[in-house]
């Protein structure tokens, strides 16, 4: 993974009338990488994706893609977005369909054909070619919208909840690309209140919660910097007893739950029970899921408004 | 280049329906139909309405001439008889007209059971007001056929219109200002609707988010107004070539009674022959110069297509903003295209005032107020429209199809991502004045 950052957001801020949908967000985004853009519903996500893209203009702040100030005749055909609410036209053909959506992305008919040839081919939708779009299940427009979405080999590609909707086996199939996509060069956002996708997906999350970034970093960063400091140790005998400067949170015959704020304690603690003739069969520390993170952080802020532009 | 890309899509999704070849077959057809129709069934629909005459004058009796509608009879029986025959239906009227003085006024009841209308009296009025007239001409001893040729209406006028002197045709006028002004109308409601639905589908299906991730909202609102204007314009075109069609076909029907004047006679109407002399007539002066009694229809059809696309552009934008606006539900729409639509019915009002009197100051300024200009104007066009007017009408209506643009603009882009909540007017106020 390259260093560079492809995109960069710097003190973004976009109101409507009163409402601060997003208030001075910044962030910045290293080329290949997967970020999740997290928060609950209304949490100005969906206005932070619509600036990216370039659908609505900031009130202030600055967007740049490859070090270069965001302009939307350039830069519109770098990007793939896929927002949450999507739809396709009902009446047209799949595969015309895949070929006016990459025209409007600047591909010449030749390349856009070939192009969708190959993602049709890949993603198992050869057959649906002269279908026509209204007499798809959900399931199989969502793939459509994929590659419509990817057809034009963005450098950045937007994808908000792109699960949703999707059966396992289908959900795993899009999965898959997106890891190709992001090993190709591919620099991917990935919007999401779903934790659990997150810490399977991401390298890089940013939560926002009511407009305003909460937190920014590596999941591995986030869950350390949100730790308690939580360890179990486990013996194949009775466990004794336990020194006095970690307060015991729950125990049974062979482990411990405990907390402790001293970083040397863990040490001190498996040290002693070896030296009380313990067996020691396991020993671990507890670190929070990014959904206790979430809900910790976002649980206690009055309940996010909905999306609205008055 | 991409709206480009959406017009082209725009057009061949319209064009391509079974639906467009339908309406664009079938409108002529149905129009024909109707009008046929209408006019057939004016004739056929009136019932047949049996008077009695009792005839004591002598003045009358087997000279009234029944119509389609009104059939006479007559009868010697007394007049109560006759009305006991009345009210057991067994005739529609009675007429009783004793002996009369000839130079002093009259006044004849009809007897019926119903409400006539006006048709059994202003017929039989005509006809006997007729033969008093040959009664008292006859008593003064005057030949009839003198009478009749020295009565004979022989003075016409002609309207000479400008320092051309061109001879202007009030009636063909009328015509074809009504005519074109009505096409007008129905082509600005239908194509603006079909524009309206279309931004509405787009965004109740959630298309719209994806589209202008890649191209402007602008970009997608223009490229789906001028779809539809193309859509439109193959459709005038194709009713043009139908026309001309028919009209070759009809040509050599008409030149044929030219031709054989034998035969025009045979047919033994004179006044026929001489209307296809002046139909010949007509026909070689529209060929020469475009021009039919004074109206050049050659330019008529230029203002009708400028108008058209005026008309339909200034009013195709305020529609597509007002189906970014609707959220799920019809009712919105109805509500809000109630707005746009009434300036287009105000100028079906005006057009009526406008062909009365072209030059009235309603009609001038209903032909330069861009909201109502296309229909307005387009209905005075054929009487001839001094050029200032028109000038200002086209700079006006230019100005206002930018203006109404760059509003619609507004409100599409912010409208069409607008999702959930009914959107209040004064909200769009909002969008309206925002800079970004």
């Amino acid at each position: 993974m390259q260093d560079q950052v492809l995109l960069s957001v710097q003190h973004l801020k976009k109101a409507y009338g009163a409402h601060k949908a997003v208030d001075d967000i910044s962030f910045d985004i290293k080329k290949g990488s997967i970020f999740g853009l997290l928060g609950p519903n209304g949490a100005g996500k969906s206005t932070l994706l619509r600036m990216i893209t370039g659908i609505f203009h900031p009130d202030s702040g600055t967007i740049s893609l490859e070090g270069q100030p965001f302009d939307g005749l350039k830069h519109t055909d770098l990007i793939g977005y896929m927002p949450e609410e999507r739809g396709l036209y009902k009446k047209m053909k799949v595969g015309e369909h895949i070929l006016y959506l990459a025209k409007l992305k600047g591909l010449d008919k030749q390349t856009a054909t070939e192009k969708a040839k190959y993602w049709v081919e890949r993603l198992q939708m050869s057959t649906w070619w002269n279908k026509k779009v209204e007499d798809l299940s959900k399931g199989m427009s969502q793939k459509l919208q994929f590659v419509a979405t990817v057809i034009h080999e963005p450098k950045l590609l937007i994808l908000d909840e792109p699960f949703s909707g999707l059966d396992p086996v289908n959900a795993n199939v899009i999965k898959e690309e997106i890891f190709r996509l992001a090993q190709q060069g591919t620099t991917i956002i990935f919007s999401t209140h779903r934790m659990e996708q997150v810490e399977e997906i991401c390298n890089q999350i940013v939560l926002v919660n009511l407009g305003k970034k909460l937190l920014d970093g590596t999941v591995d960063g986030v869950k350390q910097q949100f730790k308690e400091h939580i360890f179990t140790v486990s013996t194949t005998d009775v466990v004794k007893q336990l020194p006095d400067y970690v307060k015991i949170i729950e125990s049974n015959e062979y482990s411990v739950r405990f907390q402790t704020a001293d970083p040397d304690a863990p040490n001190r603690v498996l040290t002693q029970l070896i030296a009380q003739g313990n067996h020691i069969h396991s020993f671990h520390e507890h670190l929070p899921s990014l959904n206790d993170i979430f809900i910790r952080l976002v649980g206690t802020s009055p309940t996010a408004r909905p999306f609205s532009a008055a | 280049m991409k709206t480009a890309i959406i017009i082209q899509r725009e057009y061949l999704s319209r064009v391509k329906k079974r639906s467009f070849i339908i309406t664009t077959l079938l409108l002529p057809l149905l129009f024909i139909v109707f009008m046929v129709g209408t006019s057939y069934l004016a004739t056929k629909s009136t019932r047949e309405k049996n008077v009695v005459v009792v005839d004591q004058s002598g003045l009358v009796k087997d000279k009234l001439k029944s119509t389609n509608s009104v059939k006479y009879s007559y009868s010697d029986l007394s007049v109560e008889q006759l009305k006991e025959q009345l009210y057991a239906d067994s005739f529609t009227a009675l007429v009783y007209m004793p002996k009369f003085d000839l130079d002093k006024p009259q006044t004849f009841e009809i007897f019926s059971n119903e409400n006539l209308g006006t048709e059994v009296a202003s017929n039989l009025r005509n006809q006997v007001n007729e033969l008093v007239r040959a009664e008292r001409i006859r008593l003064a001893g005057i030949d009839e056929d003198k009478y009749k040729s020295a009565s004979a209406d022989m003075v016409s006028f002609q309207y000479i219109v400008g320092k051309e002197e061109k001879k202007g045709n009030t009636d063909l006028a009328t015509v074809i200002g009504m005519a074109s002004g009505f096409l007008l109308y129905i082509f600005m409601l239908l194509y603006g609707a079909s524009v309206m639905t279309s931004v509405m589908e787009e965004k109740t299906n959630r298309i719209a988010e994806i589209i202008v991730s890649s191209v402007k909202p602008f970009q997608l609102m223009m490229g789906k107004i001028v779809g539809v204007a193309l859509v439109g314009l193959t459709q005038v075109a194709l009713w043009v070539l139908f026309l001309v069609i028919v009209g070759m076909v009809a040509m050599p029907f008409i030149s044929g009674m030219q031709v054989d004047p034998e035969q025009a006679k045979a047919l033994s109407e004179q006044a026929m022959a001489g209307g296809n002399n002046e139909a010949m007539q007509l026909v070689t002066t529209f060929m020469q110069t475009g021009t039919l009694e004074g109206v050049n229809l050659i330019t008529t059809f230029c203002w009708f297509i400028f108008y058209f696309l005026g008309g339909y552009f200034l009013y195709a934008a305020l529609f597509a903003a007002v189906g970014s606006l609707v959220n799920e539900g019809q009712q919105d729409a109805q509500q809000f295209s109630t707005i746009i639509t009434l300036p287009i019915i105000f100028s079906i009002i005006i057009m009526s005032t406008a062909i009365k009197d072209p030059n009235s100051g309603l009609a001038v300024f209903g032909s330069i107020f861009p909201l109502t200009s296309p229909i307005v104007m387009m209905a005075r066009i054929p009487f001839g429209v001094p050029t200032f007017q028109l000038l200002m009408s086209v700079l006006c209506l230019a100005g206002g199809f930018v203006l109404t643009t760059l509003l619609a603009a507004k409100i599409y882009r912010t409208g069409i991502l607008m999702y959930g909540k009914k959107i209040t007017m004064k909200e769009v106020g909002k969008w309206i004045i925002r800079k970004n």
